[in-house]
């Protein structure tokens, strides 16, 4: 009886563990049906042109995707380095004393509200943006913007980036740096092979922050400026696909714009699979050697 | 003599990386010190007894309050709860119970990829599911939303505090002869529970301050509802609405509303974190 019920129990479980699984497939299904409309109209178009009208319903996403890459990859060239040198402060170097204390203070940053680094960025950040802007006589010295909206994500980015970063040099077999120090090594020298050994899986925390910086959507909303401009600078307004879906989407009125609003979601949605898929294979490779 | 001077300059180039790395460390705190600041400074001076107990008042005219916005995260983190806390636990539980097969890896790392959606993403999925069936936003959408951004938290802290307990108790009860089933609910799911609970805490405390997956769920009411089926207010996205909003007393609502959310968010987190401290404490040998 109990061998049955052993069967019994393994099966019931595994059915409410494969509705994760279900759940994951069952967006991507959904978000393509919704977004079908669209999808016949324009193919591959859609991904290619600029022009965003409602009214004539007519609809092409190169500005969000353009706003979504440069304002990520803006982040990430601010954030990087900064996650990265956290991680390696308090795993390697500061005293046991601070170590706690540290690492729930980074962690703080992933737990406040996107929504409140939003507010904050409109009343704090913004202006002083602007002044800079002015300074630096870069036009048109809005303060929103581009600028604006990667400073903000780089923070957002910087906790989870360097929480998994952490946890891979915590990872890194302590053999690998006594054998640096015992050829001479300088402490830095030392680091350095630990990051060496810990290298995929320290990209794999770089493209995790990555896509949280992809799909974060209230803190740009309120601070990119909303604008479907194309440029490299980082003072002008500009727009992300996540931004789009945030203000548009509940004044689409027709079939065609929903469905093409979801499609901007749909490809979020791929992207942020495939590099969140990525990273963590990266991640668990370095984990489980 | 040139060997010397190498060496010093090692060290110098060392001493200087040591130093970047611990500058980094502030360079992040002082974005974290300054939202702080702002939000304490500019959000407890508005908080006052109307926040918490009137209505929303019309455009134009100063005063009111977010009662039916508190009201309404509250039952929306409730709804997302019910919904998330029976589904991630089970799956939890199963991960836990049987670790190195092949539908298990695959259902830890959907769970991690779901983690890494944009939430924006989930709502629209929400949308798709909740909504435009019935064409009608409700809070029963946005719990959904909410739901299925916790569930991937949920089943990933179970799963590693079960791991923690002892498998000398495991063990123990199989071998008294106990079925799968039974050692798992009598004996390893209690052991581990403080932390179980814990981590729901947690992931109320991640869906609490989420905005965008209600945007178009749950939408917003400036009325009082506590009804399922229909639109709901929540904090978040009063928050928003009057941020962007161009009234002084709606932006010193929203300063009052997001220090609400900060407060709430940081007692969730450091309940949880003084409890899996203890369960720490108490599973050590």
């Amino acid at each position: 009886m109990s061998r049955h019920g052993d069967r019994g129990f393994r099966f019931a479980t595994g059915a409410v563990a494969g509705l994760v699984l279900l759940i994951v497939l069952g967006i991507g299904f959904e978000l393509t049906r919704q977004s079908s409309l669209s999808i016949r109209k324009f193919g591959f178009s859609f991904w290619t042109t600029k022009t965003w009208d409602p009214v004539a319903g007519d609809f092409g996403a190169l500005p969000f995707i353009w706003g979504t890459l440069y304002s990520s990859a803006l982040a990430l060239l601010i954030a990087t380095p900064i996650a990265l040198g956290i991680a390696v402060f308090i795993s390697e170097l500061s005293p046991r004393m601070l170590r706690q204390p540290l690492t729930y203070l980074t962690e703080l940053l992933a737990a406040i509200p996107s929504i409140v680094y939003g507010l904050w960025g409109i009343f704090v950040l913004v202006p002083v943006v602007r002044k800079l802007e002015v300074v630096l006589g870069l036009k048109p010295a809005l303060g929103v913007g581009m600028g604006a909206a990667a400073l903000i994500l780089a923070v957002m980015v910087i906790p989870f980036t360097s929480s998994v970063a952490r946890e891979i040099l915590k990872n890194v077999p302590s053999a690998q740096r006594e054998a640096a120090y015992a050829l001479g090594a300088t402490r830095w020298e030392a680091i350095k092979v630990a990051i060496g050994f810990g290298k995929s899986g320290i990209m794999g925390a770089v493209m995790l922050g990555f896509g949280r910086a992809l799909g974060e959507t209230m803190a740009v909303t309120m601070v990119i400026g909303n604008s479907t401009i194309i440029s490299l600078s980082p003072a002008k307004p500009q727009y992300t696909m996540a931004a789009v879906l945030a203000n548009e989407f509940t004044e689409a009125a027709d079939e065609l714009y929903l469905h093409a609003l979801i499609e901007i979601g749909l490809f979020l949605f791929i992207i942020t699979v495939v590099i969140n898929a990525l990273s963590r294979l990266l991640i668990w490779k370095v984990k489980a050697a | 003599m040139s060997t010397t001077s190498n060496a010093r300059r090692r060290k110098i180039v060392s001493r200087i990386f040591e130093v970047l790395c611990a500058a980094a460390v502030l360079v992040a705190l002082l974005p974290l010190a300054l939202i702080l600041f702002y939000v304490i400074k500019e959000g407890f001076g508005a908080l006052n007894l109307a926040f918490f107990t009137q209505m929303p008042k019309p455009v134009g005219e100063v005063g009111g309050g977010m009662a039916n916005a508190i009201a309404g995260t509250l039952m929306l983190i409730g709804l997302a709860a019910l919904f998330a806390v029976p589904i991630g636990c089970v799956c939890g539980i199963h991960l836990s119970e049987y670790p190195g097969t092949r539908f298990s890896s695959v259902v830890r790392f959907a769970a991690d990829v779901l983690n890494g959606v944009p939430s924006i993403v989930i709502g629209i999925f929400a949308y798709g599911i909740a909504v435009l069936p019935v064409k009608r936003f409700s809070a029963i959408a946005g719990g959904v939303a909410l739901g299925l951004l916790m569930i991937p938290v949920v089943v990933r802290t179970t799963e590693e505090l079960l791991r923690l307990v002892p498998s000398g108790l495991r063990e123990g009860a199989l071998a008294l002869g106990a079925s799968r089933s039974r050692a798992v609910f009598t004996v390893i799911v209690p052991a581990a529970l403080p932390g179980i609970l814990t981590g729901i805490l947690v992931a109320l405390a991640r869906v609490a301050g989420e905005t965008a997956p209600l945007l178009f769920t749950s939408f917003n009411n400036r009325f009082w509802s506590t009804s399922l089926t229909q639109p709901i207010a929540s904090l978040t996205v009063q928050v928003f609405t009057y941020a962007i909003s161009p009234y002084d007393d709606w932006h010193r609502q929203a300063w009052a509303g997001a220090f609400l959310l900060v407060v709430i968010i940081l007692a969730l987190s450091i309940i949880a974190r003084l409890a899996v401290r203890r369960l720490e404490r108490m599973n050590r040998p």
